[in-house]
């Protein structure tokens, strides 16, 4: 799905991430943790590139990022839900649009019955018509979900998909992930929520990745 | 997906809503356009009419200059029959006759009457000359007068209207400049807008980004979007100027100047070009701003 190889990224301002190699195969959990800071957020950015490594490759969908068309690059992210921390919508349009978008760019018709059924499985049935900016921060986080997985994506990242949330509507969140880990979807979440990754993990081998020294190791026994 | 003009104009009801609407932006377009197609129609109609001008006064260049004799009345056929003859022969002249007495008092009726008594008058006698390309030597021909002749005079009263042609052709040319620097400034204002519009809807354009949408598509929702109001502010601008120039009062006789403002059959077809050729130019701006813009989105 997505691969790197001896991927380093330098800002310019001193390198970020360095000699990283990493693969995420077809139907794979991955956490990635680490300091804010560290760069898991550019990491994901790495994987949907919208960033490009300034060392190394990164291939998505056996294609090399840097060889990528802006349009090839449109392509791919049909096939890569994308989740943040601070989800952006578009604020003129109600729920049930925002949720529809990559469909609409993509030229596709959606079924209503299938939109209803997605909006019920985040709990925001009743809020199809409702604007962003009337939505809570758990109501956008579910809502961004939605909108990532509409086009049935083989990967899906979130950068902090909890960040803004409360207990009770991260574990919420968690289990809408989880379900869909189960249906064969690769996913890779970025978080510093150790409480968090201990859940998964009691219902799913997920594996742990930790940003360290500019390098991405696999975690150890102490989560 | 095309990116022609006519897709372009395609209704997307999608795509056109994934844009929010921006009324500031909207209103300046719809105004610049309508305000810059209302001046271009002044300036080609006044392109048009220093054309007009121009060409009359030039095609006066090519008509004819008069020899005027006076002399004792015996020498006076003498003098007629020699200037003629000098004439045949002089390049630059197509053809030259002297004008009878019925033509001479036709001149004077409209200042002393029809009762005149020409041949009792000791009026000089006119000869006519046509003009051939590319003109006679007017200075040669004097001083070849004064040696056959004594008592013609050449009066090329048409050289004075050589400056006023050449002014009306730099008129015509500053109204077609005029239209260049409209066009121009069209474009400026309308990228302006664009610009605008796009700095503002930098949030949208990432999520349509995000979510898949290639740059043809978001660029065509803005595009789309300021080539019609460009196409609706200059139709209107121009139907406004249109029916301003229609109430001009009409050229009378005399053709004075102001007063031939206007367009004359197919001219009144020119002005229907503007509205397409902005909503074209705001075709171009909007393209260029949309695009320039998303190349430093990734």
């Amino acid at each position: 799905m997505i691969a790197f190889e001896n991927v380093g990224f330098n800002y310019g301002g001193g390198e970020l991430l360095s000699d990283v190699t990493l693969r995420l195969a077809p139907g794979s959990f991955h956490f990635l943790t680490g300091p804010s800071g560290a760069g898991k957020s550019t990491f994901l950015k790495l994987a949907y590139a919208e960033l490009r490594p300034t060392a190394g490759r990164v291939t998505i969908f056996d294609r090399d990022a840097r060889m990528m068309s802006r349009d090839d690059v449109a392509l791919s992210r049909r096939r890569i839900g994308v989740v943040h921390q601070d989800c952006q919508f578009l604020d003129h349009l109600p729920l049930a649009t925002n949720v529809t978008l990559p469909l609409t760019v993509a030229s596709r018709k959606g079924d209503a019955q299938d939109l209803t059924a997605l909006l019920d499985w985040v709990g925001l049935g009743k809020l199809a018509d409702a604007l962003p900016p009337q939505l809570s921060g758990g109501e956008r986080q579910r809502a961004a979900l939605a909108r990532a997985i509409i086009m049935s994506p083989d990967v899906i990242l979130a950068d902090e998909p909890t960040g803004n949330l409360d207990w009770e509507m991260s574990l919420r969140l968690l289990t809408l992930l989880v379900e869909l880990s189960r249906m064969g979807k690769t996913i890779l979440v970025a978080t510093h929520d150790m409480n968090l990754i201990r859940q998964a993990k009691s219902q799913l081998a997920a594996r742990v990745l930790r940003i360290q020294n500019r390098r991405v190791q696999l975690a150890g026994a102490d989560l | 997906m095309k990116f022609t003009l006519p897709a372009l104009l395609a209704p997307d009801r999608q795509a056109d809503r994934v844009v929010p609407p921006s009324g500031f932006t909207a209103q300046l377009t719809l105004f610049t356009a309508g305000a810059m197609a209302f001046l271009a129609v002044f300036a080609l109609a006044l392109s048009l009419a220093s054309g007009r001008l121009a060409d009359r006064w030039a095609s006066a260049l090519a008509g004819t200059a008069t020899i005027r004799i006076s002399a004792p009345p015996e020498q006076l056929d003498t003098q007629v029959a020699a200037v003629l003859a000098l004439l045949s022969t002089t390049p630059g002249i197509a053809s030259a006759r002297a004008l009878d007495t019925e033509e001479q008092r036709a001149l004077l009726e409209p200042w002393f009457g029809p009762d005149l008594p020409v041949d009792a008058l000791p009026l000089p006698r006119l000869i006519e000359l046509t003009e051939a390309a590319p003109g006679y030597d007017s200075q040669g021909l004097r001083l070849r007068l004064s040696a056959e002749a004594p008592g013609a005079v050449l009066d090329d009263h048409t050289r004075w209207r050589r400056p006023m042609a050449q002014a009306a052709e730099r008129l015509r040319l500053l109204g077609a400049l005029s239209l260049i620097l409209i066009a121009g400034s069209t474009a400026a204002m309308i990228t302006l807008a664009a610009n605008a519009a796009l700095s503002a809807n930098l949030p949208v354009i990432r999520v349509l980004r995000l979510v898949g949408a290639k740059d043809a598509y978001i660029v065509r929702a803005f595009v789309r979007r300021f080539t019609l109001r460009a196409l609706t502010g200059a139709a209107i601008g121009t139907v406004i100027a249109m029916i301003g120039i229609a109430l001009l009062p009409q050229a009378d006789e005399a053709g004075a100047f102001l007063t031939g403002l206007g367009f004359q059959g197919f001219g009144w077809l020119l002005p229907l070009l503007l509205p397409p050729l902005t909503a074209i130019v705001a075709f171009a701006a909007t393209r260029t701003a949309a695009f320039r813009t998303l190349k430093g989105l990734t």
